[in-house]
């Protein structure tokens, strides 16, 4: 398959997306949309660290609230330029991916140990945020209302929408790029088996660090746009288990370790969601249900999730696989440390 | 190419490899046998790097790599192959060689070309796009080797890549071990197929209880006493040459 | 400084706190044990439980110390027919998706109490909330005591049925080699689906006890499954008696804490913990597996 090839679908889907506000001006529709766009952004920045590296954290929590504090931070305590600010949270996330995923790795976590160790991170993050007086405490950060373009905030949430889709777009061809390249199949490696990763010469420490920081960088921009977007955060929002949850699901359901899940799957549980809250408003929670029961479906059913079932209907094949391919999570998860095999 | 002086593993009390040393000059095949339990795959990862020496120290082509972790052994040219074989399951047969290959070839288009070459000389040319867990035993066997041989080493450590096969994959599989040597790469074999070791072989070290206790050439090592004793038991030498005079035929 | 009487009586009341944990440790431990996987949906199962109790003695008039006779059988036919029926055929035998999937049925469970249950907190009222026991120096509360008896009770039933009945031997067994329990005739599914079955047990045990002197909301079990994480963590994963130390040592460190430094950061103390061990030595201070 050509590069172009590669790419093209999903450039052609993000145009027509694009256009979405040119047409549709409802606030609730334009913010439903910037909405799902952030969560699949975080969702894109899972999937690269879960997806095509296979360590599966259940914290991203740590990184989208990384990113978010950060932003808010940095506007609202030092007067920084909210691009600059908004790039330098970028940058703070991922160093924050980079010292948790040292630490972690360094130490050999893997798989059920993996997850809790990121889970940890992400509830002791919570806590101090919800303690300290720097980050507001339990009252939570604002960041003063002023509409401006250099300011990051806009009259039209259009401009809002074009943003996201543009980190939504770039991160897309960035995971594309990755998978057909030499560190996509270094991060292939590692997930499918690390010992016989580690007999071609793979480095696989370094793998893992840049595929943590990498994947930490993009969720905690997402956190960046959501704080920017609605000028308020408080501890439970940047570092709550919700995101965690979403940033998770979304992939697994859209398709895990492909390009597009993560989007596929965003759209699919938001609007999911949306509809539950037409048919089922004022019932807290039930959208989380939906959610939860959706990604036991689809382990049990579709295990490459949306996506493996759209290649399955393109083939005519409409029967679910009874086998799956991959055997690699046969191995234990018993921590190992690099060096002992 | 190699030498492995007074290597000794330890695993807790227990001794697994006790002071073995050898040594496998360029563009030989050596031959690592010994009876089960002997040893012989934790020398080899510790060799790899896989496993820390407890004492002893292991040069390659002059080098000390006694403390080098296993992915920059690989860079420096030396290769493995698992007993149990490690397929990257979800990934197609290129896919997998391809991790090896880019190694020494960063880009995607070389890669998969050194890939398909390869593939084509261990006999999966055909296979590139079957997924690796759709092969069988020998097909396997053969990915494990493609991928070691993808990494273009100087060095190739094969862990018992006949067994499993049947005689007719085996002998299939001989004359492409020999044909790797022949394009310049020195190999070091764990093997239980004798009638391999004895054919592909020009140096033969004997490991028994992480002791190694022989060293020669093929016949010598059929006609040492002490190999027949450590395979077959105590005494074994004496009664088998009382009964049928076997160890002066081939020695 | 505090005087010796007041810390003397935080490390009593700790010890009592730490053994509910305990037996919220224990169900994790023992899934951990045979498994080999973390269940993601424990402090979910916890939720339900206090909820079963709370649901108890709001329609049935049932006293928590009596419900426990029929939560407790009740939530190990749940945990049984779950591992069974839902877990283990929905994972395809692979550890990520079992991880997954016990993430999923925690999702699920914790906001479906909350589409029920709203997200009050609810606790209910029994005569003997505030009983104590004068020791001299310090009160201690009735219902802590009597936890504090029960959750030892029944770690020790739990240990006699692991090494003195055919099916302790069995789930033994198949923690220890499953493959090789197969082939000697053990119905692997049928001990996996056991021992989910206790571990929920254990939970329902200490819902009943939790809940006369406890509230609950639909993220109570969260709360205390996340020190019963760093509990198991620091026994060793799949240790019982790993589990039971950790759980009376994290009890103590909480309750000092919370005494020196205030709750919230109490709290901290203990991730702190569970994080260094996971790092430093993830195979437990007592080192053991099952």
């Amino acid at each position: 398959m050509s590069t172009s090839r590669a790419f093209a679908p999903a450039l052609v889907l993000l145009l027509l997306a694009a256009l979405i506000p040119v047409f549709v001006t409802a606030n609730t529709v334009l913010n439903f949309i910037v909405f799902t766009l952030i969560i699949a952004l975080a969702a894109q920045g899972w999937n690269l660290l879960g997806g095509l590296c296979g360590q599966f954290s259940f914290g991203h929590a740590a990184f989208f609230g990384s990113g978010a504090y950060a932003a808010a931070l940095l506007q609202a305590r030092y007067g920084v330029n909210a691009w600059a600010a908004f790039t330098a949270a970028i940058a703070f996330a991922a160093l924050v991916g980079w010292i948790i995923g040292y630490l972690s790795f360094r130490s050999g976590l893997r798989g059920s140990y993996f997850a809790l160790v990121t889970l940890a991170f992400a509830e002791v993050f919570r806590i101090l945020a919800n303690a300290s007086a720097f980050t507001g405490g339990a009252a939570g950060t604002l960041i003063k209302l002023d509409i401006r373009p250099e300011n990051f905030q806009f009259a039209s949430r259009a401009a809002f929408v074009w943003i996201a889709l543009a980190l939504v777009g770039f991160t897309l061809l960035l995971t594309t790029a990755i998978t057909r390249s030499r560190l996509g199949a270094w991060f292939a490696a590692v997930r499918e088996n690390e010992d016989a990763a580690r007999a071609l010469g793979v480095d696989t420490l370094a793998v893992k660090l840049k595929a943590i920081t990498l994947s930490a960088g993009i969720t905690g921009a997402a956190g960046a746009l959501y704080v920017q977007y609605y000028l308020y955060l408080d501890a439970n929002i940047a570092y709550g288990s919700w995101i965690s949850i979403e940033a998770l699901i979304a992939p697994i359901i859209g398709g895990i370790g492909t390009p597009l899940g993560p989007i596929v799957g965003a759209v699919t549980l938001h609007g999911l969601g949306e509809l539950t809250k037409l048919f089922a408003s004022g019932i807290p929670g039930i959208d989380l249900v939906i959610y939860g029961a959706l990604l036991v479906t689809a382990i049990a059913f579709a295990p490459d999730g949306m996506m493996g079932l759209l290649k399955r209907l393109g083939r005519g094949q409409v029967t679910p696989r009874t086998t799956t391919p991959k055997t690699t999570a046969a191995k234990t998860t018993t921590p190992k440390t690099e060096g002992a095999a | 190419m190699l030498a492995v002086e007074t290597i000794t593993k330890r695993f807790g009390g227990l001794v697994a490899v006790n002071a073995a040393s050898l040594k496998v000059a360029a563009g030989s095949i050596t031959g690592l046998i010994g009876p089960n339990g002997a040893g012989k795959t934790t020398l080899f990862a510790v060799i790899a790097g896989f496993e820390k020496a407890s004492e002893g120290r292991i040069l390659f082509a002059g080098q000390d790599i006694t403390a080098q972790p296993a992915h920059l052994r690989a860079q420096a040219g030396i290769a493995r192959t698992f007993q149990i074989v490690q397929p990257f399951a979800g990934l197609s047969v290129v896919e997998n060689i391809a991790v090896g290959a880019y190694l020494r070839h960063s880009g995607r288009a070389d890669a998969q070309a050194r890939a398909g070459e390869v593939a084509s000389l261990v006999g999966l040319g055909a296979m590139l796009d079957q997924s690796a867990s759709s092969l069988t035993v020998a097909g396997r066997k053969r990915l494990e080797l493609a991928r070691a041989l993808a990494t273009e080493p100087r060095l190739l450590l094969l862990d018992e890549v006949l067994a499993g096969l049947n005689p007719s994959e085996i002998r299939d599989m001989i004359p492409v071990i020999r044909q790797i040597r022949d394009q310049g790469v020195t190999i070091l074999m764990v093997e239980h197929v004798m009638q391999a070791v004895m054919s592909l072989c020009e140096d033969i070290h004997v490991l028994a209880q992480g002791r190694i206790i022989a060293q020669g050439t093929p016949s010598e090592i059929a006609g040492n006493p002490a190999v027949i004793e450590a395979y077959l038991g105590q005494g074994a030498a004496k009664r088998l040459q009382g009964a049928t005079g076997m160890g002066e035929n081939h020695a | 400084m505090f005087a010796p009487d007041i810390i003397l009586a935080a490390v009593l009341n700790g010890l009592m706190t730490g053994s509910v944990y305990a037996l919220i440790a224990l169900g994790l431990t023992l899934v951990y044990g045979v498994l080999h996987i973390i269940n993601f949906a424990h402090g979910a199962t916890l939720t339900a439980a206090m909820f079963a109790v709370y649901v108890a003695h709001a329609v049935f008039k049932l006293d928590p110390y009596i419900a426990l006779f029929i939560v407790t059988p009740l939530f190990f036919g749940l945990g049984y027919g779950v591992q069974r029926f839902v877990i283990g055929p929905a994972s395809h035998g692979e550890d990520r998706n079992i991880l997954l999937v016990t993430l999923g049925l925690s999702i699920l469970i914790e906001n479906a109490m909350l589409a029920i249950f709203r997200s009050d907190t609810r606790s209910i009222d029994v005569p003997y909330a505030f009983s104590s026991i004068d020791l001299g120096f310090t009160f201690l509360a009735l219902p802590r005591v009597l936890a504090f008896g029960v959750a030892l009770l029944v770690a020790l039933l739990l240990g006699l049925l692991l090494t003195r009945t055919d099916t302790g031997k069995a789930i033994r067994a198949v923690a220890r080699e499953k493959t090789g329990a197969a082939l000697a005739g053990i119905d692997v599914a049928h001990i996996y689906a056991v021992t989910f079955g206790l571990g929920a047990a254990c939970v329902a045990i200490a819902a009943c006890l939790l809940m006369p002197t406890f509230y609950v909301t639909p993220r109570a079990g969260n709360a205390f499954v996340l020190v019963a994480f760093t509990i198991v963590v620091l026994g060793g994963m799949g240790s019982i008696p790993g589990a039971l130390l950790g759980a009376l040592f994290i009890g103590v460190v909480e309750s000092l804490c919370g005494l020196f430094f205030g709750e919230s950061l109490g709290q901290i103390g203990i991730f702190l913990i569970f994080i260094l061990v996971l790092l430093v030595r993830p195979t437990g201070l007592f080192g053991a597996r099952a």
